[in-house]
């Protein structure tokens, strides 16, 4: 049975002199587990990971991986592997030798070291790009070897700091997929940094989303993806169209409540993805201010009492043009409740 | 217009700059007893006869190993001081960096007659210890600069890699961080072994009886030869110099430090 506090952060708080970057978080990882920590730029999660790492101190707080309190063990005892954004590879040494520098370094040398560097290697598909320098490789394939370089070693944890960030949207796909695989053969228990949520919703078993230093929410894809509860994490999660609920109704179209049941009635907000918005019919009206064409659907920008609103809906259907006033209807089946808008 | 001007301009510098080194060249192939130019007939005896004098022979080798020794030295001293400042907060470091590149600034006599007057002469130091102490000083912002200049090239996540590795963070300035400012530690020896070896003004103080740089004792030597031997000595050091730099441009690309 694997331990569901494998890696346990608690109440960490990291200051860069009066900058609070991490504020009292919290957060606990089973053994295996990949873990997404999604949050906009600058929230703190470089620093988040860079603390794990032991490269930079906690200023309050502590961190236990395997029942061992790790706080004060220095960076290079913590085994805890980590794959820069960068990636951070040698640049002097070929790949065979990023890859073995770790295991040089506890002293396998050998038909060991060659094994293991190999299967490594193999493992990424790098196979053939053994005697290459790092600057001979495309940004996937460095990518390729800073993993290699990582897991050789057998971590006890996998920190990934933005790993794909600076890949092009195909091979973004690509090595996200292999991503999931690795972490499935190797039962590694991964922390996996992005910004990007639909990243974190295809990859993770948990995603904590973060805002300003702070933990604002944490769950499977599910419940993020379905039950986000707060304005912050549901326009992270696509619920564009966020109004605010008040003693009289739905801000601006006060009233309208009415029609919904009454348990919407204790939400601060309320919540709809551009796609739910059903266009064409309803008891809301407003004014078409932006049509952009995108394929498969039309994403239109609505002028209406409630504010701005976004809908999308299937090319296929009615059209509409700028200009054009048009009846809407926001389904109360649809939407999420937010306790914070 | 403007084209004809450039030209003009072009070759003017040219010949400022080539002009000099030409007609001493020129005077080392003369075949006369006199350093004139131009040069009475033509023959190679001077340059033959420069490796004959003993004087000239015993100078140069105590100016290779000033060189190589004060440039060795500024390097110890300057690649630490350039990795201190380029990794970490150092307090004070904007001045650090202006102290250190002060040489470029202050007048080299001056410093030269500064370190007699308040450390040779007080400490009563051996002329070739205060030798070596003046050309590290001379030499190591150099060190310092240049070094500086390659490990801007080294991301700092390059060394936390190593670190989270297993290696200490000695381990990764030593697997890490060396083997790639390599070459800007050889053109920073480069640099400075030249600088050394060509100096005159801090030497002029420096230099004490019986040990002598060569530039100084060709100066001195000036003043009683009048053959063409000067000429001829001068010629192949400052081709010793060119050729130094040139290869060190193929084999390193020197000016991407300077
Ligand atoms: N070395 C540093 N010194 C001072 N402030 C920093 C430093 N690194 C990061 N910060 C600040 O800490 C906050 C969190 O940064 P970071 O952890 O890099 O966020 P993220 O990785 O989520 O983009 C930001 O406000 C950033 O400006
Ligand atoms: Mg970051």
């Amino acid at each position: 049975m694997s331990d569901p506090e494998y890696l346990a952060l608690r109440n960490i708080t990291i200051a860069y002199g009066k900058t609070v970057a991490v504020n009292d978080v919290s957060i606990s990882v089973p053994q295996g587990e990949l873990l997404a920590l999604l949050g906009p730029s600058g929230c703190g999660k470089t620093t988040l990971m860079r603390a794990i790492a032991g490269l930079l101190p906690l200023t309050t707080g502590s961190i236990a991986l395997n029942k061992r309190d790790i706080t004060r063990v220095p960076a290079n005892k913590r085994e805890v592997g980590l794959v820069f954004q960068s990636y951070a590879l040698f640049p002097h040494l070929s790949v065979f030798e990023n890859v073995a520098f770790g295991l040089r370094l506890r002293k396998i040398s050998g038909d060991q070291l060659q094994q293991r560097v190999d299967g490594a290697i193999a493992m990424v598909g790098l196979q053939g790009f053994e005697r290459r320098l790092p600057k001979e490789l495309s940004g996937g394939q460095q990518q390729r070897v800073a993993l290699a370089r990582s897991v050789v070693v057998r971590p006890s944890l996998l920190l990934l700091d933005e790993p794909l960030s600076n890949l092009d949207a195909r091979l973004r796909l690509e090595m996200r997929s292999e991503l999931h695989r690795l972490h499935r053969d190797l039962g590694v228990t991964m922390i996996y940094v992005t910004h990007d949520q639909t990243e974190a919703l295809a990859l993770a078993d948990r995603i904590v989303v973060m805002r300003d230093g702070c933990v604002a929410q944490s769950g499977t894809p599910e419940d993020l993806y379905e039950r986000p509860t707060s304005g912050f994490v549901a326009r992270f999660m696509g619920f564009e169209n966020i109004l605010s609920v008040t003693p009289e109704g739905l801000a601006g179209e006060p009233g309208r409540l009415d029609a919904a049941t009454s348990s919407v009635r204790d939400a601060r907000a309320l919540a709809w993805r551009p796609q739910n918005v059903v266009l064409g019919q309803g008891p809301f009206s407003g004014r078409v201010v932006g049509a952009s064409y995108q394929g498969e659907t039309t994403e239109y920008l609505i002028d209406s009492a409630a504010g701005m609103l976004k809908a999308q809906s299937p090319v296929v259907s009615q059209r509409f043009a700028p200009g054009d006033a048009i009846n809407f209807d926001l389904p109360f089946d649809r939407a999420v409740k937010l306790a914070e808008s | 217009m403007m084209r004809m001007l450039g030209f003009a301009a072009l070759g003017l510098a040219l010949i400022f700059l080539l002009g000099p080194f030409l007609i001493i060249a020129g005077a080392g192939f003369s075949s006369g007893d006199l350093l004139v130019f131009p040069p009475q007939g033509f023959s190679l005896r001077w340059y033959g006869a420069v490796f004959e004098i003993e004087r000239f022979r015993e100078s140069f080798v105590l100016s290779m190993q000033l060189a190589v020794g004060s440039t060795v030295l500024a390097l110890l001293l300057g690649v630490p001081a350039a990795y201190a400042m380029a990794r970490y907060q150092v307090p004070g470091g904007e001045w650090i960096r202006t102290i250190v590149t002060a040489p470029v600034i202050v007048p080299a006599i001056i410093a030269g007659l500064a370190l007699l007057r308040y450390t040779v002469i007080p400490l009563g130091l051996p002329v070739m210890a205060a030798l070596v102490l003046g050309h590290t000083a001379l030499v190591a912002p150099y060190a310092v600069r240049v070094v500086t200049v390659s490990l801007t090239h080294l991301r700092p996540d390059v060394e936390e890699a190593a670190v989270l590795l297993g290696a200490t963070r000695t381990g990764a300035f030593f697997k890490v961080v060396l083997p790639n400012i390599r070459n800007g530690m050889m053109a920073a020896f480069i640099l400075g072994f030249i600088t050394s070896f060509n100096q005159v003004p801090v030497s002029l103080f420096l230099t004490g009886p019986g040990v002598t740089t060569l530039p100084i004792d060709m100066l001195a030597a000036m003043e009683f030869v009048y053959d063409p031997s000067i000429a001829a000595l001068s010629t192949l050091l400052a081709l010793m110099s060119v050729s130094i730099v040139l290869i060190a441009e193929r084999v390193l690309g020197l000016s991407r430090y300077v």
